[in-house]
């Protein structure tokens, strides 16, 4: 009787387990593979055109990119890296990837500091990251013209836009508590960006890879010294079994 | 305990096989541990090689670029600063420059540099670290007659020459390093690197 | 060889130590998969020491760098990221041996005479570990290091009179700082292990005068051969040291699995804010401490009265301290004790893991009526063994290991 109370109560909150990843809004899975490093170097270009010019992501180097996606020296140069150093001389290849922005400068222009990006996608999720990217709208209340879905009146305008195009919410009435309530059903495109939604949508996903590759640049190596270790372990094991097993025929 | 004969071969392959596996999972433990001492990759950006600009140095002069946190000496040496250098080799421990780890092929020859007139050094004495002082001055009152230019460590008294090479009888063991470089350009030196001419 | 060693031997004890604490000392034959624990903490006491000598070679401890410095080791310094999840994972797998390694002392009885002073020991092991686990938690300086000391410094606010004064003596400043970081990056890698260290040895130390306990509760000290020896015991080395070798790579394939394939744990080992650098004008959407505090921090959560809240925390701890003379029963192994207490065991250890769980949750009504319940049965434990041990229907124990 008092087990069957516990069980129901457990079930009663469960609900908030899953909820509480998300904050309440529906994430859309991130179709990434992060050993997939072409993918990884199309989302870095990517992070370079769209991203880097406000965003830094400072405790990563450029050369790391390049070590890890096969880039030649050459290559990263002409692809990635387009800044000069306060001297004015090319900015190094090993140099962190610092944009020159100030929080000074960025709370005028958008009221609040621009954050970094080298560890979002740890902190947010890549589905988190995959969706916010592909779910602004417009909004004329907001200050950018643009709201989101996932990051409700976010300060940064959508720099995709010429891509995605412009969507608009459509919305839907919902009583609650005997109060109507306007929520969101679902946004829909309102004018077309250069790009087709299945274009954008592998566009996000190929910058999303990358973030997450740039929260974690080792990932791909720690997995696969990771199985090494696990196979040394295995060979281990089965000596020191039999090692144990041979002397405790003393004990049994 | 039971009394059954003991397989004592067999204990003893066990055990050695045990150790063995182990002594190498040890071993393969400590290899991150070490290499965690190696220069990170912060120290290494910062040791990349660097540009330098000679078009404004002037005949005689010295200018000291960073490489590695080391002092790196670019010097433009005159014409009669180079004619001096052969009246010394009596008084050099190694005036051939015939150790060759002090500097790259192309510096191992009579003016110890890729072109004659410009001399490029690691300012860091070859004894025990000290940086010399540029002295350029010849037969000055606390050298001695002796000096006809060259690099004075305060340090513990070792002398160097104008193509950075040791004395007879001072500390200093060997001659001053040259690092990797090559020219870009004609007035621009790149430190650190052979320009695949090594 | 034998030369050498003697000559040793005639200047420190060391063929004597090793026969003591090694070859000569006797353990019973009848050791079960529990009793690995206590060498696994050994295992990972050492882990947490080396791999934390070379964190400290790159960690900076400044609020501006350490941020930073976490990142940097991450990142630019060889194998940084090996050594750092080695620490971040042996941090949680010392808990989960150390539980473990606490339960089975529940289990067997083994806190009980002659042995309080092991469990003693053994309690004063778990209380410097917390302080250490939450003062290197505070080091990678992002966000959930931030607030969740913000939080738990603040429970000493709760003291009436000097709590004010002793919070900020505490952070030495106004909010967590700078100071504060200084002074827990002290604490963590020099005052508290060494204090850990001689526990460890005091612990150590005290079972071996004593002799260990076993599943059968039984003391093989009563049954000797001729030669003065435990008929019931076997020399621990060699045969638990090639036992404990077995357990060691075990273990030691659990820990690298999630070392190298889990090493956030799904947010429960590094948390997400923390990968956000610390802010002092805006708190996480969702703080819960890391899952090794997380049943007492639903117990404090539970009381809606700060003061009781604190109080109730501590006493969680501080009752375990005083399990030899709550439980008043002979009979050591629960494999000989009546139902009553497997029950009262049971429902101990669920509400321990339930109440773990709790404290992860968003807080609803459900759930903090959740923690009052599990909260008032974790305490009922003691209560109900108080009660009910000393005249405990217990079966009738054996005079030799089974």
């Amino acid at each position: 009787m008092m087990k069957r109370k516990i069980l129901t109560l457990l079930l009663a909150v469960l609900p908030t387990f899953s909820y509480a990843a998300g904050g309440g809004v529906h994430l859309d899975s991130a179709p990434i593979d992060i050993s997939d490093m072409e993918s990884v170097k199309r989302g870095a270009n990517h992070f370079v055109d769209y991203c880097f010019s406000c965003h830094s992501a400072s405790y990563m180097r450029f050369n790391r990119i390049a070590r890890d996606t096969g880039m030649s020296d050459g290559e990263l140069r002409e692809n990635l890296i387009f800044t000069t150093n306060e001297k004015g001389e090319p900015t190094k290849l090993g140099s962190l990837m610092e944009v020159a922005m100030t929080d000074a400068y960025a709370k005028e222009a958008f009221g609040t500091a621009v954050p970094d990006l080298t560890l979002t996608a740890r902190a947010r999720g890549a589905d988190w990251l995959y969706t916010y990217l592909r779910t602004f709208y417009a909004d004329p209340y907001r200050p950018t013209g643009m709201n989101n879905l996932v990051f409700p009146d976010v300060s940064m305008p959508n720099v995709l836009s010429s891509l995605q195009g412009i969507q608009k919410a459509v919305y839907k009435t919902e009583t609650r508590q005997g109060v109507d309530v306007e929520t969101i059903d679902h946004l829909e495109l309102a004018q077309a960006g250069s790009m087709t939604t299945e274009e954008f949508d592998v566009f996000v996903a190929d910058l999303v890879n990358f973030m997450v590759y740039l929260a974690e640049p080792v990932q791909n190596e720690r997995r696969s010294l990771g199985i090494k270790v696990l196979i040394f372990l295995v060979i281990f094991f089965v000596v020191a079994y039999l090692l144990k097993k041979e002397y405790w025929k003393d004990v049994h | 305990m039971s009394t059954d004969v003991v397989d004592k071969g067999k204990r003893r392959f066990l055990t050695a096989a045990t150790t063995v596996v182990g002594a190498v999972g040890a071993g393969f433990v400590a290899v991150p541990f070490l290499a965690s001492w190696m220069p990170s990759e912060r120290a290494k950006n910062a040791g990349a090689p660097v540009e330098a600009d000679i078009s404004k140095l002037e005949d005689g002069r010295m200018m000291i670029v960073e490489w590695q946190s080391k002092p790196v000496w670019i010097v433009r040496r005159s014409q009669q600063m180079l004619d001096r250098l052969p009246k010394l080799n009596d008084n050099l421990r190694d005036p051939a420059s015939e150790n060759v780890d002090q500097q790259p092929e192309y510096a191992q020859n009579a003016h110890r540099s890729r072109k004659p007139e410009t001399l490029v050094l690691i300012g860091i004495c070859t004894h025990l670290g000290c940086s010399p002082t540029y002295r350029p001055d010849i037969a000055p009152a606390d050298l001695g007659n002796d000096w006809l230019g060259g690099f004075f460590c305060p340090c513990h008294s070792s002398k160097f020459d104008m193509a950075g090479r040791v004395y007879q009888g001072v500390p200093a063991p060997t001659n001053l390093a040259v690092p990797p470089h090559y020219y870009l350009t004609e007035t621009t030196i790149l430190v650190g690197e052979d320009g695949g001419t090594a | 060889m034998s030369k050498i060693i003697g000559w040793v031997d005639d200047r420190f004890p060391l063929m004597k130590m090793w026969n003591e604490h090694l070859a000569e000392y006797y353990a019973p034959k009848n050791f079960n998969f529990w009793y690995f624990f206590g060498s696994l903490a050994l295992l990972v006491l050492v882990i947490q020491i080396v791999s934390g000598i070379f964190l400290v070679m790159h960690y900076k401890p400044d609020a501006e760098l350490a941020f930073a410095s976490v990142e940097y080791i991450m990142r630019d310094v060889p194998y940084g990221w090996l050594i750092r999840y080695i620490h971040s994972t042996g941090a949680t797998a010392f808990f989960i041996v150390v539980y473990l390694h606490m339960l089975r002392g529940l289990m067997y009885g083994s806190y009980k005479k002659p042995r309080e002073l092991i469990w003693l020991f053994g309690m004063f092991i778990y209380l410097a570990l917390m302080a250490e686990a939450f003062m290197g938690y505070l080091l990678p300086w992002g966000q959930m290091s931030y607030w969740g000391a913000q939080v738990i410094i603040s429970l000493f606010g709760a003291i009436p009179v000097i709590g004010d004064d002793l919070t900020l003596w505490i952070r030495g400043d106004f909010v967590i700082s700078d100071a504060t970081l200084n002074r827990f990056f002290s604490l963590h890698v020099i005052a508290l292990p060494l204090v850990l260290l001689f526990l460890v040895v005091a612990h150590i130390l005290a079972l071996h005068e004593v002799g260990s306990n076993n599943p059968d509760g039984v003391d093989i000290k009563a049954n000797k051969d001729e030669k003065g020896i435990p008929l019931d015991g076997i020399p621990f080395h060699p045969y638990y040291t090639v036992k404990d070798i077995v357990g060691v790579v075990v273990f030691l394939f659990f820990f690298a699995t999630v070392l190298f394939f889990f090493p956030d744990g799904g947010g429960y080992l590094l948390e997400h804010a923390n990968f956000v650098a610390s802010d002092p004008l805006k708190t996480p959407e969702h703080i819960a401490p890391v899952w090794y505090f997380t049943p007492f921090y639903a117990i404090l959560r539970a009381v809606p009265d700060k003061l009781l809240g604190v109080g109730a925390m501590g006493a969680a701890i501080v009752l375990l301290f005083f399990m030899p003379w709550l439980d008043r029963c002979k009979v050591r192994s629960i494999r000989y004790r009546s139902k009553i207490y497997k029950i009262n065991l049971a429902m101990f250890i669920v509400s321990f893991v339930v109440l773990g769980w709790l404290a992860m949750q968003h807080v609803t009504p459900t759930i903090t009526l959740l923690s009052q319940v599990f909260s008032l049965l974790y305490f009922a434990f003691f209560i109900v063994l108080f009660f009910t041990s000393k005249n405990e229907e217990t079966k009738p124990v054996p005079d030799r290991v089974t």
